[in-house]
């Protein structure tokens, strides 16, 4: 008998149904990987598992874990079994602990609430349980408080709370998914130590083939509620029998055609319009587009006493790279590494402490704003977050239309409304989408109205800050293909800043690896991904989840 | 935390001088001589224009300022007109009445709108938190001196629990004083309470749907324990800001209150002082209440930073 045994859940959430007879099991001991993209009830599968369910909801069918009815359980049983026999780690490490509690409390309140322990003695068992993930002591006393830790750091934190009476079984709802490839990889490697030497049960959900691929005994595909597909992890990756599995497979390995039939522009090199134009080599004496020499820039660190002056925190340190036009450059890093704030920089909402950023040949970091306009037509900007991104109040036509206060005459309402439906149509939208509102728009179709608000101007340049890592996999290849389509048609330089090294191979001629505030490495996007010559480099490249590579080493003898 | 409270307290001085300077220039705007009014209209010009000199009202507009900022400094507020006899003198003998009154009231809404607004927020939906943002609705629209009437009628007429108004004085003992205000305290209290709960259940609820709510929750934590360790501290901070106004209210904004129950409180006497145009009182008064305020906020940024570690990090 298995140690979670889940035969046909339904779920409905106020009316709707989310889980349509999901049949699962784990054993003890085992790793069961749950692989689905956003909306097929893979996180409501493991809420049903703890019985944290919103509100409304509705759970019919059987799920027993270690012969406990869980959907009968009272209340009170189900506090004896949540952090003691199952354990639970989340997506978000930033705000999954309480911020006016140290992590000591937070750590010893379950092991004081399960064992009656006393305060002291809990607290001995939660300084080993820190030490045990990585959190020592002397950097991270029990009365440190979450802000002062990192997300990779809470994420520890997190995982030590659930594991810390070693339960029987530990639900894991993507938790790597925020954290950057070389914490993930750690992040990986200490669930899979800890579920070995405690004998655990592991659901590891993830909308990433390769990340479960890595870990997991088992395998079952969900979509939209259901099981696709469920078997040994080596049989379900190598045959891909189902045509959704190898959808997914494909989809994370993702590279646009046109980027496949596409030589990558050499450095300098002009674009082919621009060739066909009749312009000739000698054009490459002209400046880059976006040229970057010695750029550094000084955050204020904290005071660390009254009378002391406050060490300043460079997060950029002596930056120096030029961009050409229709060229496409990948920045990549771990959080932390400054890419952002570079990227602040080079769009003109944030000053360099020193150096200079030309944007075609012109100086942006002495300009007054009023002086910056023009140029911020010729640059434009793509968050990650489609959600986030846009007034919800606002329709369509109007947030697309938006960067047009940046040209010189203001155009009128009828040649407003005929470029953004121009605009709505370069990125496959109709313009009829024009009086429609954000949320009636899916994350990817989000995606494509910020690219398509970034291109109304009709920029050279588009900075584009993890663009598509909120993306579900199949999404993500669309949007890519769009980033490529776009590249190739309207000559738009891009520089994507990314830790997701599927993207960059996907879509960029060159990549550059930044670390500690300095560009570390810069070549060929398939040189530099293949033998990387950096430490930063090969760190990135050794811990970024990959299929081909976790089945070659699925298949090598153990 | 040091350079936090100093901060706080730099700029709370900053804002009392600020606040001084406004005061004074208001006063010297409104119309009406003082010297005028103290000798009455049958003065003659002569004496009126020695009264001036005397109260050296004749002096260059900046003497004259910080002849008064520096008088309050030593606790010299001038003396009022009206009652001749020194203005500190006057809001003293109200201050003890208005000060209790304002912290017991601001104490009762707190004891009855905290618990309301948790419970509130825990049965969300359901019919106890229906029945109770009922009741706080309408403690927010009922005027607090219908109130104060009813309570009146109630307790001091019907019941004779408690005296309908007036107030003896700390001179019998504590207790006489305190049956004096129990009712205009309840009086306060309850339309604050009802303010304050709202606050207090829409916060809670915030914060109960926070991703660490969940995990405590996945620790095996009950919903009551999760609901008062994790949660309620969390959930301070609106709550402290509204209590904070809430007592800068209490304190002078009671005028109606004190005139239902005869109180001799601070809000009586500044209205007094206004309708006699007893300015140097009305100027004294004020700038008490400033003062007041700047200190309750001080003290609320304080509760800010020993309820949220992150404030006490920041600078």
């Amino acid at each position: 008998m298995s140690l979670l045994e889940i035969e046909k859940l339904r779920l409905d959430i106020a009316g709707i149904p989310i889980l349509k007879g999901i049949d699962l099991s784990i054993a003890q001991g085992e790793v069961m990987g749950i692989v689905g993209e956003s909306g097929s009830g893979k996180s409501m599968t493991a809420l049903t598992v703890m019985k944290l369910l919103p509100e409304a909801s509705r759970a019919a069918g059987r799920v027993t874990f270690d012969g406990i009815d869980i959907l009968a359980a009272p209340e009170a049983a189900m506090n004896k079994l949540r952090g003691d026999d199952v354990g639970m780690v989340f997506q978000e490490p930033m705000t999954a602990l309480n911020p006016v509690k140290t992590i000591g409390e937070q750590v010893a309140e379950g092991i004081r609430w399960h064992t009656g322990a006393s305060r002291a003695n809990a607290e001995d068992r939660a300084r080993a349980m820190l030490d045990r993930v990585g959190l020592p002591e002397r950097q991270f006393p029990l009365n440190r408080y979450p802000h002062e830790l990192s997300g990779g750091q809470r994420q520890r934190v997190v995982i030590a709370i659930a594991c810390a009476l070693s339960p029987k079984l530990l639900v894991a709802d993507e938790p790597t998914t925020a954290l950057d490839v070389v914490l993930q990889a750690q992040i990986l490697d200490l669930l899979r130590d800890l579920v070995r030497e405690r004998g655990m049960g592991l659901m590891l959900i993830s909308h990433d083939l390769a990340v479960v691929a890595e870990m997991a005994d088992r395998i079952t595909i969900m979509r939209h509620g259901e099981v696709l597909e469920a078997g040994p992890a080596a049989d379900i990756l190598a045959a891909q029998k189902h045509p959704y599995t190898k959808q997914l497979a494909h989809a994370s390995t993702h590279v646009p055609e046109v980027r496949r039939s596409h030589t990558p522009r050499p450095v300098g090199e002009v674009a082919p319009q621009a060739r066909m134009a009749g312009e000739r080599p000698e054009d490459r004496s002209r400046p880059p587009l976006l040229s970057i020499a010695d750029v550094v820039k000084d955050y204020p660190g904290r005071r660390s006493s009254l009378f002391r002056k406050p060490e300043p925190f460079r997060a950029v340190d002596g930056v120096s790279f030029d961009l050409r036009e229709g060229q496409s450059i990948a920045l990549v890093g771990r959080s932390g590494c400054g890419k952002s704030t570079l990227a602040r920089m080079i769009l003109a909402l944030d000053r360099p402490t020193a150096g200079s950023i030309r944007l075609l040949g012109d100086e942006l970091s002495d300009k007054s704003e009023p002086q910056l306009r023009p140029l911020r037509r010729s640059m434009q900007v793509v968050f990650q977050d489609p959600y986030g991104s846009f007034d919800p109040r606002h329709n369509v036509e109007r947030l697309v239309a938006e960067p047009l206060h940046l040209l010189e005459t203001r155009p009128d309402r009828a040649e407003r409304r005929e470029r953004v439906a121009a605009a709505l149509a370069e990125v496959g939208l109709q313009a009829a989408d024009m009086e429609k509102y954000p949320h009636e728009f899916s994350g990817g179709q989000r995606q494509r109205l910020s690219i398509a608000r970034a291109l109304i101007t009709r920029p050279k340049l588009i900075v584009a800050d993890e663009p598509v890592s909120a993306l579900d996999v199949s999404i993500r290849a669309q949007i890519l293909d769009l980033f490529a389509d776009l590249n190739h048609r309207l000559d738009v330089a891009y520089l994507f800043i990314t830790h997701d090294l599927t993207v960059a191979r996907a879509i960029t001629d060159d990549v550059m690896v930044m670390h500690d505030g300095k560009i570390v490495e810069r070549g060929r996007t398939g040189a530099v991904l293949d033998d990387p010559q950096s430490e930063a480099g090969r760190a990135l490249v050794d811990a970024a989840p990959d299929l081909e590579r976790a089945l070659a080493r699925r298949n090598a003898p153990a | 935390m040091t350079v936090f409270l100093l901060k706080r307290i730099l700029i709370g001085l900053v804002t009392l001088a600020l606040a001084s300077m406004v005061v004074f220039a208001i006063m010297e705007l409104l119309p009406g001589d003082p010297a005028r009014l103290m000798l009455g209209m049958n003065a003659t010009a002569e004496s009126v224009s020695a009264l001036r000199t005397q109260m050296g009202l004749d002096d260059p507009i900046h003497l004259r300022y910080l002849n008064w900022v520096g008088g309050m400094l030593v606790g010299d507020f001038g003396r009022s007109f009206t009652y001749s006899a020194p203005v500190i003198g006057l809001i003293a003998e109200r201050a003890v009445v208005s000060l209790p009154l304002a912290l017991i009231a601001l104490v009762l809404s707190t004891i009855i709108a905290i618990p309301v607004g948790i419970f509130a927020a825990a049965r969300r939906g359901r019919a106890g938190d229906t029945v109770s943002m009922g009741a706080a609705q309408i403690g927010v629209a009922v005027p607090n001196f219908w109130f104060a009437l009813m309570l009146v009628y109630v307790f001091a007429v019907w019941l004779q629990l408690v005296p309908a108004g007036g107030f003896p004085g700390w001179g019998g003992g504590i207790w006489p004083g305190l049956r004096a205000l129990i009712l205009p305290a309840v009086a306060l209290a309850l339309p604050q309470a009802a303010i304050l709960a709202r606050v207090t259940r829409s916060a809670m609820l915030e914060v109960l749907g926070e991703d660490y709510i969940r995990t405590a929750r996945a620790k095996g934590m009950p919903r009551r324990h999760v609901l008062w360790r994790h949660a309620l501290r969390n959930a301070m901070i609106p709550v402290l800001t509204i209590m904070g106004l809430q007592f800068a209210f209490l304190l002078a904004g009671t005028i109606i209150i004190e005139n239902v129950f005869y109180l001799p409180g601070l809000g009586r006497l500044v209205f007094q002082a206004i309708t006699q145009r007893d300015l140097i009182v009305v100027e004294g008064v004020v700038m008490l209440l400033v003062a007041s305020v700047i200190v309750i906020n001080l003290l609320v940024d304080l509760c800010y930073a020993l309820v949220d570690p992150r404030l006490r990090a920041a600078r």
